[in-house]
Order: C-alpha cells, then structure tokens, then sequence
C-alpha cells in the first residue's frame, strides 16, 4: 500500500479550547483512520489517537496546531480532522458568536 | 522513636507492627518495592484499568435512559482516558523504572497530567484538571479496593494507621489480626472509634499526621489510654509498656469479675444494660461482657461488606445467628442507617452537597422501596426466633414514621399471603436522633412501643456541629446545656405515654455521663460490649439518690464546660482508675 505524508496547520476555532470534550472528539476521528497521527503546537508532538496527550496540549483559542498524518489514508485523515476543528470548531460557539463569553468563565 | 499525640477513643495498649492503609481522597505516600514484585505491580495496575473500565461502562448504562449529554460526556471522556494505551504505559513505565507501588505510580502520572491543565491560564480548560482527579480516584479506588482484601488475609498481628477509616474498610477487618486503630483525623465519635471499641481494641484519632510518618512494617505502640502512638520505640520505652500493658490486662480482668454480678445501684434500682454490636459474631462477646440483650443491632455491614446488595437470605441467616445466642433476651435490630458517614461517595452517582442533612437512613429505605421491604420481610422472617424488635433510625416527623409503618405492615400481610410465620405483635420503636423528633416525641410515642435515643446524631444536629471534625470538636458535646434539654423532654414525654426508654449513643458508654443519665430517669443503657463492665462497677457503686441529686445540679448550669468538669469530678470520686 501507498504511504503518505500529509500536513495540515489548523486554528482552534471555539471559544473554550481543546478540553475534554473536543479532545475526544478529535482522537476519535483520529482513531478512524489507518494512518499514524502526529500533533504539535510550538513546544511538543504528541500522537493524535491518544486523549491524553491531545488533552495535555491543552491548546486554547487561537492556538495553532500542526496536524500530521503518515499512512495510506493520510489525505482523508488530515481532511476530517481540519473540518472538525475549522469547520465544525467541534460543535461548540466560536468566540464572537457568544457575545462575553470569556468574561462569563 | 517518634511520640504522637492524638485523642484516645478506645481503651488498650497494643505493640504491632504498623500497617498503612491508603484512603481514597489523599495524597499516597510514595513507597518502593522490590524487583521481583514489579511485574505483580504492574499486573494490578492493568487490572484496576479493567475493572474501572467495567464500572464505568455500568454507570454509563444507568445513565443512558436520562437525558444529560454532558454527564454522558464526562463518562465517555473517562472511558476514552481509561482505555488510553499511552497514559497506561507511562504508569508501568514509572512503576518499572522507579521501583514504585501501583497507587503511587498512577497517582503521581495523573497528578503531573493534572498539573499540566492548570498551568495552563485559561480557567476553563485549567478546571479540567478535576477531570483527572477523577479518573485518579476512580481507579485509585480499584487499587485499594484488591488492598482491602489483604486487610482480610492477614497472618500476623497489625496496628492499623489511617488517614481516616471508612466503614466500608472497617468491616474487612479480620478481627484476630488487627489489635489496634490509629488514625490521622477524626474524634471521639468517628466510625473509626466506634469500631475500635466495638472490637474492644484500643484506638487513637487526631494524630495529624501519623500516616506520613511511619511505613507499614514499622513498630508502634498504640496507648488508647493516654491518646498517644509511640513509632519504632527505643528498647527502654518498648518494655515499660510491655509492663504496663500487662497490668491494664490485669484490671480488664478485675472488672471482668463484675459479669455475673448484677447492674444494681446501692439502693436497690435495676439498670439494664444492652449491647450495640453490628457483626454476629460480636453477640457472643457481648454476652462474655455480661449484657443482658441487644439494645441497637446496627445492619449496615450487609451492605458494606459484599458487592452487591444483600439478599433476603442472607439478612436472615445474619439476624438468625445473632439472635440465636441470646435467645429469650432481646434484640432490638435496627433498620439500615445507611448514608453519609456510613455510605461511601463510590456508590453514589452523584455527591450530596450536604449528605448529613440529605438523602440517608431512614429517608433513603422510604426512597429505596424494594431494599427496604427486603429487610422488613428477614427481621419478621427472623422474630419468631427470639425476642426480635424493630427499630426505625433518624424519624424527623410524624408521618415518615407512619410511612414506615405502613411499609412494615404491607410486608406482613406480603407473608400472610406467603404463609411465612412470624411474631404479629413485633415490637416497633423509633431512635430519637433528631431535634425534631425530640421536640415531638410526645406525639411520636403514641404510635410506636420505645424510643432509644441516639446521643451521637442528636448532638450534632443539635449544635450543628460536624461530629467528624475536629476543628469543632469542642462544640460537640453531648452535655452542652442545649442537647441535655432536649433529652430531658424525650425521658419525660416517654414517662408520660407510659413507653420504655433507652440510650444506645456513645454517650451511654462514656463513664463520666452515667450517673447524669441515670438521675435523668434512664434505666436503659445500651452502649458498646466492652465498656459493660466498667460503666456496671459505676452502677453498683452509686445511689439512684446521688444520681438525681447529680443531674438536678447540672440544670442550673449554663455552660458545657461547666457540666462537663462538674460530670469527671463527679465520676472521679467514685471510680478512680477510669481516669
């Protein structure tokens, strides 16, 4: 089978970050696909199929992610999750879509 | 050698070595192992994972059917985390490079994954860090669960010390092995005192931070005598106590003589003293101790001590072997008092906010219909096997004891269908354990056939003072001005409905109180097997005389500090050495 390496950098998009909820969501997708799944902001990588560390880069608003995939579904991979976190921002609000939102937390 | 000071709640002097079991909701001590345990270490933390796995998936299960898409979250979020290869093999890998337990291993993995949220400085993500506690907890409780049955299998003599004792470790206890409590918190009336005494062991609480301070293995000497714990003594320190542990021997033996000796005061007036036990096979101590029935047969410990609820069976064969050793004397067994102190948070789904004033005891049976009815249908089942009363924990008003009634009553007519025998005219009576069932216990007496009054619920409701926490410790007291009143008016409104009366709290174990309860009308003592003897030698050495003349004085005295003092002076004069 084909191997290959695909690169994407995605913007966490909803207001309250990369928590629990959203870090799941994203190691589940991850989860789905053949290809080995690397994550990093500026300081660390750590591997996209695993909640805990996906959740220890507690990434918040604004943050920027470099998604990495290596495998035979590399493509898709990269594609599902960049709609999740752009796209769907993990079905949460965005910032200015709920007006004080910041404040309120 | 290292002296603690703490505060003695049960009698005794034990040398053991020490045995350090981990509670659930602190910090666990960083211990080493040897090489050839590791792989057994690492062993247990895969097991812990599954069985919290397969916990977990239950909850979930339960909360299927409700409509709450973020508890369903936080469960699956947990699962995700539980099932999480990495996070798993970097516990193993700390437990296989730092010669390290299971607990400390997945403690400290999570708590270093915990601290990386709350660096962080957006505060919501920076909360998830409970997220992590709680999966922490959750399996930590795994682990400690497997550790409980080690306190089951022991084969040598231990002293038990403990951050804090929960029931549910108590009642694991293998009671040949353990000679001794010693716990970091707690006071006169936790679960941990309780137990010490029922077992008739000497126990030590308050001591801080003794947990931190030992390591199993070490030796130490528990003085429930003087409220002291003595770790790793020097050899001189080690044989004064041997001496003096021999001689308290030798004076439990004194009072042991007082069994066949009736609980008689010097004019003539008879005191019946029962036991409050909770295991069957403390009856028979109880008997040694010369009680003359069972005044609060606690039930809890079904519950505590398997896994799943228990069957109607096996309350039967509990109360059947119970009551087979006392026969013709009675037992008064006590429906389920489940419920804050005495129900672990593991079997609730969510956490009260306020569980002493929540959903416990009696309260919980009303709610938990078909638990209830079980154990109606084992006491019934069980009375025509001997004396059997029932009594009800906590009433708060009128019509909860109606309820309760009602219940009982639809459960005999259950077995008049059944053609199951037992006793139509059961006696029923009700603890007074709440200011407002004290306050109307009038009207409360003209619906069952006792009262017994739990002293130890009823002081903390009173003075809304946690009886666990000893930063308040002062406040609680049974002899506070306020709680003396109230019990005054229990013992008058009985005297008036013409019903029995008891006391079955601490307080009817506490030497230096026996001679008030007596002069306040109490003929009924039912307290803790092993302090039979000595609160009998205070009986037989009083006049009902003395004792009125006694609790007549303390009503003109505004202040607990001041009853209490008057009480030892009191107490002291006639029976030296319980001080």
């Amino acid at each position: 089978m084909e191997n290959k390496i695909c690169e994407k950098e995605v913007t966490i998009g909803n207001a309250d970050g990369l928590h629990m909820r959203p870090a799941m969501q994203f190691v589940d997708i991850a989860n789905r696909f053949q290809s080995n799944i690397q994550v990093s902001n500026n300081e660390n990588t750590v591997d996209g199929k695993s909640i805990m560390q996906m959740s220890m880069l507690a990434a918040t608003v604004g943050t920027k992610l470099s998604i990495s995939a290596e495998g035979s579904d590399a493509e898709d991979a990269i594609e599902a999750l960049r709609e999740l976190v752009e796209d769907k921002k993990f079905d949460e609000p965005a910032p200015d879509q709920e007006a004080g939102h910041s404040e309120k937390k | 050698m290292e002296i603690k000071k703490g505060i003695a709640v049960s009698p005794g002097i034990a040398i053991a070595k020490c045995l350090v079991i981990d509670s659930e909701d602190y910090r666990i001590p960083r211990r080493s192992v040897g090489s050839n345990q590791l792989s057994g270490e690492v062993q247990r933390v895969r097991d812990a994972f599954k069985a919290a796995i397969r916990e977990l998936s239950l909850m979930r299960g339960e909360y299927k059917r409700i409509d709450r898409s973020d508890i369903r979250d936080i469960f699956a979020v947990h699962l995700r985390f539980l099932r999480d290869k990495s996070l798993r093999s970097r516990i193993t890998s700390m437990i296989e490079n730092h010669s390290v337990t299971a607990e400390y291993a997945v403690s400290a993995t999570l708590r270093e994954i915990a601290s990386s949220f709350t660096k962080v400085k957006d505060t919501y993500i920076s909360e998830r860090a409970t997220d992590i506690y709680d999966i922490e907890r959750r399996v930590l409780r795994q682990l400690l669960g497997s550790k409980r049955e080690d306190v089951r299998s022991l084969t040598e003599e231990v002293a038990i010390a403990a951050k804090e004792l929960s029931p549910t470790q108590t009642a694991g206890f293998d009671k040949k092995f353990v000679k001794a409590l010693a716990a970091d918190v707690g006071g006169r009336t936790s679960h941990a005192a309780i137990v010490a005494r029922s077992m008739g062991i000497p126990a030590v609480v308050a001591l801080e931070d003794l947990t931190e301070t030992v390591s199993g293995g070490d030796t130490i000497i528990v003085d429930g005598n003087r409220g002291i714990v003595i770790v790793n003594p020097d050899n001189e320190t080690l044989s004064k106590y041997e001496a003096y542990s021999v001689e308290f021997v030798e004076m439990e033996h004194k009072l042991d003589t007082l069994r066949e000796k009736p609980a008689t005061t010097r004019d003539g007036e008879h005191i019946t003293l029962l036991g409050n036990i909770e295991f069957p096979d403390e009856a028979e101590m109880a008997l040694e101790k010369g009680c003359e029935g069972i005044g609060l047969y606690r039930t809890e410990f079904l519950y505590l001590e398997s896994d799943h609820e228990p069957t109607e069976e096996e309350h039967y064969q509990a109360y059947a072997r119970t009551i087979s050793f006392f026969r013709d004397k009675p037992v008064i067994v006590r429906t389920l008092d489940l419920g804050a102190d005495k129900f672990t948070q593991s079997k609730r789904f969510s956490r009260e906010p306020n569980p002493f004033l929540g959903l416990r005891s009696i309260r919980f049976c009303l709610q938990n219909l078909v638990m209830f009815k079980t154990q109606l249908h084992a006491i019934l089942r069980a009375s025509v096997l001997g004396d059997v009363s029932i009594m009800f924990p906590l009433i708060t008003n009128l019509q909860e004891l109606m309820q309760a009634k009602m219940i009982l009553r639809d459960v005999m007519e259950d077995m008049d269908d059944e053609g199951i025998d037992y006793n139509r005219d059961i006696r029923v009576g009700i603890m007074i354990e709440t200011p407002s069932s004290a306050l109307t216990a009038y009207s409360l007496a003209q619906d069952v056939e006792f009262f017994s009054i739990g002293t130890n619920d009823l002081t903390q409701y009173t003075l809304a003072a946690d009886r666990g926490n000893e930063q308040i410790s002062t406040l609680y007291s049974p002899v506070d001005p306020a709680v003396l009143r109230l019990i005054r008016t229990v013992i008058q409104d009985a005297h008036k409905a013409r019903i029995p009366i008891s006391v079955c709290g601490e307080m009817a174990s506490e030497p230096e109180y026996i001679m008030l309860l007596l002069g306040m009308g109490i003929r009924t003592l039912s307290l803790t097997p092993p302090m039979i003897p000595e609160v009998k030698q205070i009986i037989r050495s009083v006049t009902a005389e003395d004792c009125s003349r006694i609790a007549r004085k303390t009503i003109g005295m505004n202040t607990e500090r001041q009853i209490s003092s008057f009480l030892r002076d009191a107490t002291r004069r006639i029976l030296p050495e319980a001080f």
